[in-house]
């Protein structure tokens, strides 16, 4: 399983902060991708809006990164700290 | 169950085994009494310079009530030490502290603290310059507002980039 966590505006829009999935994916484009046929929502906001960050294992990440059964996969809005 | 107890006592220590310099908390911040702990260890430090970053009572025009701050626990600390890390490689600095706060606040609270100290002031300015243009771009924080329209997520500030940017060109 992997574990997706979702913050800010994107917790708030798809109504959960976190999920486990199967790891049936490779890539973090991969697992947006198979995110993203849940519905027009999923996809407006993790396909359409390029301004998503991801990150695994809380590292910055992009979509060729890969990943892999255990791992920590975190989608969120560009960051407004300070 | 003794030695159970006994590493119950030891998730628990390791647990709050956090790194000094580098805290994220919601209740407030004294900055004397940070600044007073940053320099003891360090008879050799000729210049400490601090940020503090405080909330506005306005944002895009709007009277902002409060604000809420989200973090990511766990990528929030390990950001904010590898943007502390950076400065100590860039500049020679003896110490250096970042405090930022979670959850609500209201407006003239204080938000955000970086303080460094150094031998010579040059290495001081810049390398608190540094850590708050990096901190803005790069920690997992998210801001929310509550104005009297309702509450709005904050967005990004290209400005923001633009200033972290330009310490990749020196």
């Amino acid at each position: 399983m992997v574990n997706i966590l979702y913050f800010a505006s994107l917790r708030e829009t798809f109504g959960q902060a976190q999920e486990q999935v199967p790891a049936h994916f490779r890539t973090v484009g991969e697992l947006i991708h198979q995110l993203a046929e849940r519905g027009d929502q999923w996809r407006q906001h993790l396909i359409d809006n390029t301004s998503i960050q991801v990150a695994v294992n809380q590292d910055i990440a992009n979509r060729e990164t890969p990943i892999k059964a255990g791992d920590e996969v975190a989608f969120f809005p560009p960051v407004t700290g300070g | 169950m003794r030695s159970r107890f006994f590493r119950l006592l030891l998730g628990v220590k390791m647990a709050y085994q956090v790194n000094p310099f580098v805290r994220v908390q919601t209740q407030d911040f004294d900055l004397t009494t940070e600044i007073n702990a940053l320099r003891q260890a360090h008879a050799d430090v000729g210049a400490v310079v601090s940020f503090v970053g405080t909330v506005r009572d306005i944002n895009e025009g709007d009277d902002v009530q409060q604000l809420e701050l989200e973090h990511y626990p766990g990528m929030t600390e390990k950001a904010l030490e590898n943007i502390r890390q950076q400065a100590h490689q860039r500049w020679a600095l003896e110490s250096s502290l970042i405090i930022h706060r979670i959850g609500k606040m209201q407006p003239k609270d204080q938000i955000v603290l970086v303080a460094v100290a150094s031998r010579h002031r040059e290495n001081a300015f810049h390398a608190a310059h540094f850590i708050m243009d990096y901190l803005k771009t790069n920690a997992p924080f998210w801001k929310k507002e509550w104005t009297p329209d309702g509450e709005r997520w904050v967005d990004a500030r290209l400005s923001d980039t633009q200033a972290m940017q330009r310490w990749l060109q020196d």
